[in-house]
């Protein structure tokens, strides 16, 4: 079955959590014990109506708190088609969450308070799921009941959003104005009879609708290799597969493909899935594939097609969004990981820090903190294959880990 | 007499081009299962004999194939087990060649680092941590793959696919590490350890479902069967073992009943079901109304009973 993984912002009180209980609801993927629970709960705390954001919120600090602190994902299907949405947190202190929640979507949901408006906050949000280029954006403008549902307030909106458009570097992007009242039903699942004056579909109607050529950034292909497969048993004695992931686009039986970094020529022999073959390895497909010469290959090495080389190169200029308590600065050295492969990275110079509220950038910054998003030069102690992150999302991007920690620290766009 | 390359089965054909299956989510667990074996110097597999474990055997299976299952499997064994469910783990071990390592809670409890709990809802399911923290340490696994799922649980929705646990098997839900686009980082240091869940992202209907395509066998409790039970708290537990506690007055009846999950036999009930093939099982489930856990007595104790487990160490 098709999958379709969403990222939700919002700021605190934008109704979120309600959404996703509401669509758990309406899709009947709420099971009754997990209604009962949210119904006991909603009664002690004294509310007169379900309060849905019980479904989501996790932790013991969040329920105490009354907040989302931290990515959650939530599960529904339909006939057609599977949905994880991650829950992401909107306050301003959390951006590493809400990068993190893009980084594995296709889709987004950008909700705004009908009585509220584009607010500094929303600007926030539409910039990441810019940077990320998230492919199919839903401008949710949520609590349209107590606005009495009016077209003049939705309009206002819009042209407010649409003016924040124009900021945008992805242009490609789809995006996609609902009016809706997460905690009353309207336009989420179900149509609305409170908007007659929306012609558009309902949130689910859109996500339903989308086409795998909707959602998904093409490329061409890059094969990073996981594992080395050689099982020395008597049938396999001289297999030697090359086991990983397939992204940007297909490869197939046959084609003639150079080995990075030995720059070393051959070509795909067979394509196994388990224990057959195929003719074709699919973008995103999990395959091992084999080659005709005796090329030495190892983890960390990139089979691609001939005549559609990556950069090869020890230096890069990246947008890096950082995530760690611990400060980024010049001169600093970290370890680079670029999809399975591992070097060292020492900052050459932080060239300017990025505001993700489109009001600019600020130079002669000295150091990075959390949530802080900057155009950085980086120098690596061995060269990797990459693309930029516009032509390219996931040879395009890398995560840096401090080697003190080893938590991530962060992670860059190449530019 | 034809070797077992020669055998290498005919591919599907999908619009006419031969290609895999488009089930992006074993996609995404294969890749998962061969991080594992690529970043890790000792991971083991936690294999429970239930349907989320078999699945992963499965998987792994096919991440590596022609080779074996480079890791172990390690069973931690409450020593309240469904007796169906030892004789299938048993056997599929045999099938596939790999090692299987059992530690059994019984021996902590006889070690003294454990106490037995007592009473009406009695249950070895929390003294299973002790015994696997000890495992851990006494093969000093780096890395233990789990097939807890997202969709559980509320405190397993916000667990990373590889998510850290200290020197005391802790997890810090507070400081957990991002995780961005598919890339993994196993880095850590010496005496720390990475649980590892590749089906993080499947609902229960994902996995039977695939149980179902690619015709993998389970353990017979999991099909409906005529078994002895009673009933307790609106739930049906079942009659026929002595480690499930029956009070005097708790009366047995003979009930068409199936397993959902098969954890220790003292906290896991039954439900009524007639689905006794697993196209039926998956229709079942597809229609069903209680989530899976609901089954699980142990969850119920508290909203953060989940929560609370976990940070001790729990799976």
């Amino acid at each position: 079955m098709e999958v379709l993984k969403i990222a939700t912002a919002g700021s605190v009180d934008d109704g979120k959590s309600t959404l996703i209980g509401r669509l758990l609801y309406d899709t009947k993927s709420m099971t009754d014990d997990k209604l009962e629970a949210i119904e006991r709960t909603s009664k002690q705390k004294g509310y007169d109506y379900l309060d849905f954001s019980l479904a989501t919120d996790g932790l013991v600090a969040e329920r105490e708190q009354g907040i989302t602190i931290d990515v959650a994902h939530i599960y529904f299907s339909t006939p057609s088609k599977s949905y994880i949405i991650a829950d992401t947190p909107g306050h301003v202190e959390y951006t590493r969450n809400m990068v993190t929640g893009a980084s594995t979507s296709q889709a987004s949901i950008i909700l705004i308070d009908a009585r509220k408006g584009v607010i500094e906050q929303t600007h926030r949000h539409f910039f990441i799921n810019n940077l990320l280029r998230v492919k199919d954006v839903i401008v949710a403008i949520n609590k349209m009941d107590l606005v009495d549902f009016s077209e003049e307030t939705y309009n206002k909106i819009k042209a407010d959003f649409q003016e924040l458009m124009k900021k945008r570097d992805y242009q490609d992007q789809t995006i996609t104005f609902i009016p809706v009242s997460a905690l009353k039903g309207d336009n989420v699942v179900n149509r609305s009879e409170h908007t007659p004056w929306y012609k558009g579909q309902t949130l689910l109607d859109h996500l339903e609708e989308l086409d795998q050529k909707d959602i998904y950034n093409t490329g061409t292909p890059r094969f990073p290799v996981q594992y080395v497969i050689r099982p020395k048993t008597d049938d396999f004695h001289d297999f030697r597969g090359f086991a990983g992931k397939v992204y940007g686009g297909e490869l197939n039986v046959g084609d003639e493909v150079v080995v990075l970094p030995s720059m070393t020529r051959s070509k795909i022999k067979d394509i196994y899935f388990y224990d057959k073959q195929y003719s074709t390895a699919p973008r995103r497909s999990s395959v091992t594939i084999t080659l005709e010469d005796e090329v030495n290959v190892s983890r960390g090495d990139m089979l691609v097609k001939v005549g559609d080389l990556p950069t090869v190169d020890k230096q890069l200029t990246a947008t890096v969004s950082w995530m760690d308590g611990t400060d980024f600065t010049p001169g600093g050295k970290y370890v680079l990981q670029h999809g399975v492969n591992k070097v060292l990275a020492k900052v050459d110079a932080i060239e300017h820090k990025i505001h993700p509220d489109y009001s600019g950038i600020e130079e002669n910054v000295t150091a990075l903190q959390m949530n802080d998003i900057a155009k950085v030069r980086l120098r690596l102690n061995k060269p990797i294959f990459y693309d930029r992150f516009k032509d390219h999302r996931t040879n395009g991007s890398f995560i840096i880990i401090d080697s003190r920690t080893n938590n991530t620290a962060g992670v860059g766009f190449i530019e | 007499m034809s070797t077992l390359a020669e055998e290498i089965k005919k591919p599907e054909t999908l619009n006419g081009v031969e290609r895999p299956n488009a089930n992006a989510l074993e996609h995404e667990a294969i890749y998962i299962m061969r991080e594992v074996a690529a970043q890790f110097e000792k991971p083991v597999l936690l294999f429970s004999g239930g349907k989320d474990s078999i699945t992963l055997v499965r998987l792994a299976q096919k991440a590596f194939w022609p080779a074996k299952i480079p890791f172990p499997l390690m069973h931690i064994d409450t020593g309240h087990n469904f007796p169906e469910t030892i004789e299938f783990r048993d056997k599929l071990v045999e099938e596939l060649g790999v090692e299987l390592i059992v530690r059994n809670v019984q021996d902590s409890i006889d070690e003294g680092k454990v106490v037995e709990e007592t009473g009406k809802y009695a249950s070895r399911n929390m003294l299973q941590t002790t015994t696997l923290l000890d495992a851990i340490e006494e093969f000093k696994f780096d890395a233990c793959i789990g097939g807890a799922r997202r969709d559980e649980e509320k405190a397993r929705a916000k667990e990373r696919i590889f998510s850290v646990r200290d020197d005391f098997g802790q997890w810090d839900e507070k400081n957990q590490r991002p995780e961005l686009f598919d890339m993994l980082n196993g880095e850590i240091e010496i005496g720390q350890n990475v649980r590892v869940f590749p089906i993080s992202n499947w609902t229960e209907l994902d996995v039977w479902s695939y149980i179902q395509k690619e015709n993998i066998e389970i353990p017979s409790i999991y099909f409906a069967h005529k078994r002895n039970t009673f009933l307790r708290d609106g739930l049906i537990w079942s009659a026929e073992d002595d480690v499930v506690f029956r009070a005097d007055d708790e009366q047995v009846e003979e009930r068409m009943v199936r397993f959902r999950t098969v954890g220790d036999m003292s906290c896991t009930a039954a439900v009524e079901s007639h689905a006794d093939t697993i196209d039926k099982v998956v229709a079942e489930i597809r229609d069903s109304r209680i989530s899976e856990r609901g089954a699980r007595i142990d969850d119920k104790r508290s909203e953060a009973a989940m929560e609370k487990r976990k940070q001790q160490g729990y799976f």
